[in-house]
Parts: structure tokens; C-alpha cells; sequence
């Protein structure tokens, strides 16, 4: 199997973008191919999850292919729910670790602005269990809900705990300026004041307005490539070192233990392997933070923190910038914004920019191992990347 | 005999009581200050509306337009009995809401136009000018209409307005929608918020002077227009306008 390695990145705006899907996709695209210095791609895979159903369009990675002039590479689409963007970025992996192909141009893009927040919210529940959960009108922020009641109880997490990753994250963002979210929040304002009820109301008891993320639109797209590639174009040598993906009961409730993400477990697990590294070797991590709580349950999941114990090494300020093991310096979903399909490759994005030194005022000093976390449905498709920078 | 058409023209106002400044805080840790403002202050406001008038993303061309001119409505003379809120943070001019007394008994909701977005400042300000209304001029009722899908939300839904759909609204003839007495009472514990008195060195900051906002809305991002503009297909032109924005970020 071939090293492969991340040639160019590009990204858009998060936020709400009139354009049609594909144009989006290629937007990022080009600035990925524009950063890696390339012109041609022998592949492209296009991660997205509702362009069917939401925009009305199928066939996206064709229409890709085509808005980007890359004719006649061989194109094809990946809808795996939340988790689309990384489970792309794999079969691009495979593509060029195989030696299959030399440059593989992995995009995602999602436009879910298209339609109403209450549409957008039924599109994303499409992915419970249609017969065990959908039915029944659960959706994601309910799965959430309950989930963090249970952790709760268990673990000892509190409203305060979560109220400190949405701050954290929302004001991370504010140092990306491709970030849907530009507005600083505080811990007064949305948990401690008088009028912290009315600014914060619960959207799913107990989680609140600041918990969740932001419904966005946005593309983003990286190269990958050989190493004999990589070397010609001269680009930072950021080796994409490990994958892991796993997969978890479909319905949450058969799960024996439903505060137990062990789809995430395995996922990281297999990927640290691949890579021979440890989760103390990672010096900057994308966790997906749809909603506050998965930020500390995949922080423990992963082995940043014992199981349990990660809201304390968020109250540490472990996991801030300047801390122990930073996550979501860009902003994570909470600030960035979530466009599901584009997520695990802006997870990508974001990790390469740091690895290269690029964070600008978001930069976690002498990264030189990143790692990302794409969380499909709830826990159940899960994808870890890891990154490593060869100097 | 000589004829004062001034005084034909100008509609005879009806005594309202003033509204009484309150101030909440944000979810941005920022304090804001809801107050009334009257006549002499109205160029100020209209400063800072005109440029809203050119953007068109989520009505504010529609609504930026409609309230510069009951503002100039107003401070020409020509307007029955409207009254205006201002919401400040540290001074800058956040949100404007407006709105009328119709009869002793009704009053009418004119518009809420937010200068700053995504914390509650809007809700904030429509929730004030219901406390006004009800509150204050103890009317029974205030018609409302939405000209924005957010506007919407806000007040049809999260009040759960009841339909007047008999009763044409000022703004455009449009079916009203009605906030009752009743329907604010079961709101005032969620959705109004705000304290008073509001302490003399916030106030004095309101009052000294309308600042302009820092980060009105503005238009649309087009991050494709570079591209197509200059037919640039491998995006030179957006990369480096990119690379500007990142640069102005990394230095403010």
C-alpha cells in the first residue's frame, strides 16, 4: 500500500450560500487544485447527503466533474450520512494507496439552507431507524437530549459543561473567518445572567440553543495524492497516516450501554494503529461537535481523557488553545457550521492548515499530528482520521 | 386671511405615556439599552437605515425602506401618533422598533429591523415594543404583520399570535395578526426579559449619542462572482481575495 498525502486544501464561506450544490463543491475544489498546484485529477469523490432530497438533484459528483473541467476523470458520489466527507476521503485514500490513481480530489458540500430549519432538521433524522426511531418523530437534537441526560447522571456532567464547549467553540471561531458564526458569546450571557433563558432557551431539554450547531451551508475539498506526487509538487508533506471507521446499532436504544460511543472507540483505535501512533502523540484534534456534549463523550472516546472524565479536562482548559490537547480551534461544527456533507472534509481542512503552520490566530504551536473525528448518525458510522506533518 | 397649512398637515398627536428604558444582557456578555427616542434624534436613525435599503438578503431592502420612511414620516410631521425604540450596545445604534397607537384600546406594530444579527436583539426589541404597548398604553391588542420568513418565527409562532386576517394591516393591506393581552401575559416569563432602572452609566451612554452600527448586515457573499468575473478558472482571484480577508482578520 502507497503513502498518501493531502496536496492541496480549499474551503468556503459556511453560512447561507444561493448557489447550486455543484457549484459550491466546485468553488472549493478549485481552490484545493489551485493550492495543490494541479490542473488535472485522475478521481474525484463527491461527499454529500441530501442533494436529492434537499436540492433536488442527484448524479452530484458528474455535475461536479463537469463545472471543474476535470473531464474525463471518473467521478462518484458518497452520501454516508454525517459521516460522508471522511468516509470520501477514505475511498480517495484507497484510490491512491492502491496505486490506482496519482491525484484523487475529495469534495464535500452540503446546501441545507435551501429549505426551512424545520425541513432541514426531518432531513437530517432521515437517518435514525425508520421504524424504531423516525417514526416516532425523534430527531437529532432529541437523540442528543437524551443521551446527554444519561451522561449526566452518570458521568456528573452538568449545563455548565456544555454552556463551556459552546463558548469555547463559538469564540474559537471568530478566528476563522470562513466560520458561519462571527459572534462571540460568554458564559454570563447565555448561562449565568437574568436574561440567560430567554438569549439560551432549551431546544431539547437539557440542551440549549448555544449546544447545538448552526444549520449551514459549504463546501470544502482536498487533494490527495502519491508521495511521488507530493514531492513533485513541492507542497508540506502531510501524510494522511491512519484511517478508522466503525459502525454501531442503527437504533440507539439497543445499544447495551447507550452512553458508550464504541463506534468511536474503534474507529480511533484502528486508526492510531494504522498510523502507529497514540492519542498522546496528537497535537490537534477535529471533534464532531454537533451538539456540545459529543465534543466531551468523543474527547474520552478516542483517548484524550479517561471514559468519564473529559469534562474535567475541559474545565482544565486541556482541551483549549494553549492546552493539553486543543480541539476545534477552527470553531469545530458549533462555530464553523455543519453542512454534514462537507463536514469530515472541513475537519480535513482544518487540521492540514494546521499542520502547515497556517491557523493564523488559531494556530496550535508545532502541530505536527492532527486527528478527525466524523460522527455518522448517532454514533453509528463512524470515521478517525489521522494526520502526521514530514518535515 | 391667511391659511397655516402646516397646521392642517400635521396630524394632532395623542398624549402617549413614555416608555420607561430598561437594559438586558446579550448572550454576548454585552449589555444593551432599550429606550425611547424622539424627534430631534431621527436623522441619526435614518443615518444609519439608508444603507440597509441597498441590502437584499432576508427582507432588510423591503423593511430598511419601509421604516426610513416612517421615521421621516415622523420627524416631518406627518405620522399619527408613532413612537420609536432604539436598542443600544455601548451606544451603537443595534436595533430599531417602531409602531403606533391606533385607539386608546389597539396599537399597531410598524417593524423591527435588527442592525446587529444573531442574538436575540430583534426578539429583544419586539418583545419591548409589546411591553410598551400593553404595558404601558394599556392597549388591548397589537396588530402584527411579518414581511420576513424570521419575522415570522418570531412573533407569529414563538407568540402564537392569534389571526385578525379581517382586519387589514397598515404595512401594505396585508391579513393582521394579533398579540392579546392574554397572549403577552403567557410569554412575559420566556420571552421578555430586561431590568430597570437602567444604571446611569449605561443610560448616560444611550443617551449621550446614536452611534452607527460597527457590523450592520450587509449584502449577500457572492464567493463565486471573482471567479466568474474574471473568468479565472483556476480561482487566482479568489484565492487572493481570500488571502486579503485572512490578512484584515489576522490584523483586526
Amino acid at each position: 500500500m502507497r503513502d498518501v498525502y493531502v496536496a492541496g486544501i480549499g474551503i468556503t464561506t459556511f453560512t447561507r450560500l444561493e448557489y447550486p450544490l455543484s457549484e459550491i463543491a466546485a468553488y472549493a475544489s478549485m481552490m484545493a487544485l489551485k493550492d495543490a498546484g494541479v490542473t488535472e485529477v485522475d478521481q474525484l469523490y463527491v461527499a454529500n447527503m441530501g442533494a436529492p432530497r434537499v436540492n433536488h438533484q442527484t448524479a452530484l459528483a458528474s455535475a461536479v466533474a463537469d463545472s471543474l473541467s476535470l473531464l474525463p476523470a471518473g467521478a462518484a458520489a458518497i452520501e454516508n450520512g454525517p459521516a460522508s466527507g471522511a468516509a470520501a476521503i477514505k475511498a480517495g485514500f484507497q484510490a491512491v494507496a492502491s496505486g490506482m490513481d496519482d491525484v484523487v480530489l475529495v469534495a464535500g458540500v452540503e446546501r441545507m439552507r435551501e429549505v426551512n430549519n424545520l425541513e432541514a432538521t426531518d432531513f437530517v433524522a432521515t437517518l435514525t431507524h425508520p421504524l424504531a426511531e423516525y417514526i416516532y418523530g425523534v430527531t437529532l437534537p432529541a437523540h442528543a437530549a437524551m443521551f446527554t441526560r444519561l451522561y449526566m447522571e452518570k458521568y456528573g456532567v452538568t449545563e455548565r459543561h456544555l454552556a463551556m464547549v459552546g463558548v469555547k467553540n463559538q469564540n474559537a471561531a471568530l478566528n476563522n473567518v470562513w466560520a458561519h458564526l462571527q459572534q462571540g458569546i460568554t458564559m454570563e450571557g447565555i448561562l449565568d445572567s437574568p436574561e440567560a433563558m430567554t438569549n439560551n432557551p432549551y431546544v431539547a431539554e437539557p440542551l440549549r440553543f448555544f449546544d447545538a450547531c448552526p444549520v449551514s451551508d459549504g463546501g470544502a475539498a482536498i487533494i490527495l495524492v502519491s508521495k511521488e506526487k507530493a514531492m513533485e509538487l513541492g507542497r508540506p508533506l502531510i501524510r494522511l497516516s491512519g484511517i478508522g471507521q466503525a459502525t454501531d446499532t442503527h437504533a440507539v436504544f439497543e445499544r447495551e450501554e447507550p452512553t458508550d460511543l464504541l463506534a468511536v472507540r474503534k474507529a480511533a483505535k484502528d486508526a492510531f494503529e494504522m498510523a502507529g501512533l497514540t492519542p498522546d502523540d496528537v497535537d490537534v484534534a477535529e471533534l464532531h461537535d454537533a451538539f456540545t456534549i459529543l465534543e466531551i463523550a468523543e474527547s474520552e472516546e478516542v483517548g484524550f481523557f479517561p471514559k468519564g472524565e473529559g469534562h474535567i479536562g475541559l474545565e482544565k482548559g486541556e482541551t483549549a488553545l494553549g492546552g493539553r490537547i486543543p480541539i476545534n480551534v477552527g470553531g469545530g461544527l458549533k462555530g464553523r457550521g455543519h453542512p454534514v456533507g462537507a463536514t469530515g472534509v472541513a475537519q480535513a481542512w482544518e487540521i492540514v492548515t494546521q499542520l502547515r503552520g497556517d491557523g493564523g490566530k488559531r494556530q496550535v504551536e508545532g502541530a505536527k499530528v492532527g486527528l478527525t473525528l466524523n460522527f455518522g448518525g448517532f454514533g453509528n458510522n463512524v470515521v478517525c482520521l489521522t494526520f502526521v506533518r514530514e518535515d | 386671511m391667511s391659511v397655516d397649512l402646516e397646521k392642517i398637515l400635521r396630524p394632532v398627536e395623542s398624549p402617549m405615556k413614555p416608555y420607561e428604558p430598561k437594559y438586558m444582557m446579550l448572550a454576548s456578555g454585552e449589555a444593551v439599552v432599550v429606550r425611547q427616542v424622539f424627534r430631534d434624534e431621527i436623522p441619526d436613525l435614518l443615518k444609519a437605515v439608508e444603507p440597509l435599503v441597498h441590502v437584499e438578503r432576508d427582507y432588510y431592502d423591503v423593511v430598511a425602506a419601509r421604516v426610513y420612511a416612517e421615521l421621516l414620516g415622523y420627524y416631518q410631521y406627518r405620522f399619527q401618533d408613532q413612537y420609536v425604540l432604539a436598542l443600544q450596545v455601548d451606544g451603537e445604534l443595534a436595533a430599531i422598533v417602531n409602531g403606533r397607537q391606533v385607539t386608546p384600546t389597539l396599537g399597531l406594530s410598524l417593524h423591527t429591523l435588527a442592525l446587529r444579527r444573531g442574538l436575540r436583539i430583534g426578539a429583544h426589541g419586539f418583545a419591548a415594543k409589546m411591553e410598551y404597548h400593553i404595558d404601558t398604553l394599556g392597549h388591548d391588542e397589537v396588530l402584527v404583520v411579518a414581511e420576513s420568513p424570521i419575522g415570522f418565527r418570531r412573533w407569529m409562532i414563538e407568540y402564537k399570535l392569534e389571526k385578525r386576517f379581517e382586519t387589514p394591516h397598515e404595512l401594505g393591506g396585508v391579513p393582521s395578526w394579533a398579540l392579546t393581552k392574554e397572549l403577552f401575559d403567557r410569554a412575559r416569563s420566556t420571552l421578555v426579559v430586561g431590568r430597570r432602572p437602567v444604571p446611569p452609566d449605561l443610560l448616560d451612554k444611550a443617551m449621550d449619542k446614536i452611534l452607527p452600527p460597527s457590523d450592520p448586515p450587509t449584502p449577500p457573499l457572492d464567493p463565486l462572482a471573482a471567479t466568474r468575473a474574471l473568468y479565472d478558472p483556476t480561482a487566482t482571484a479568489l484565492v487572493t481575495q481570500r488571502w486579503e480577508m485572512e490578512k484584515g482578520a489576522s490584523n483586526a
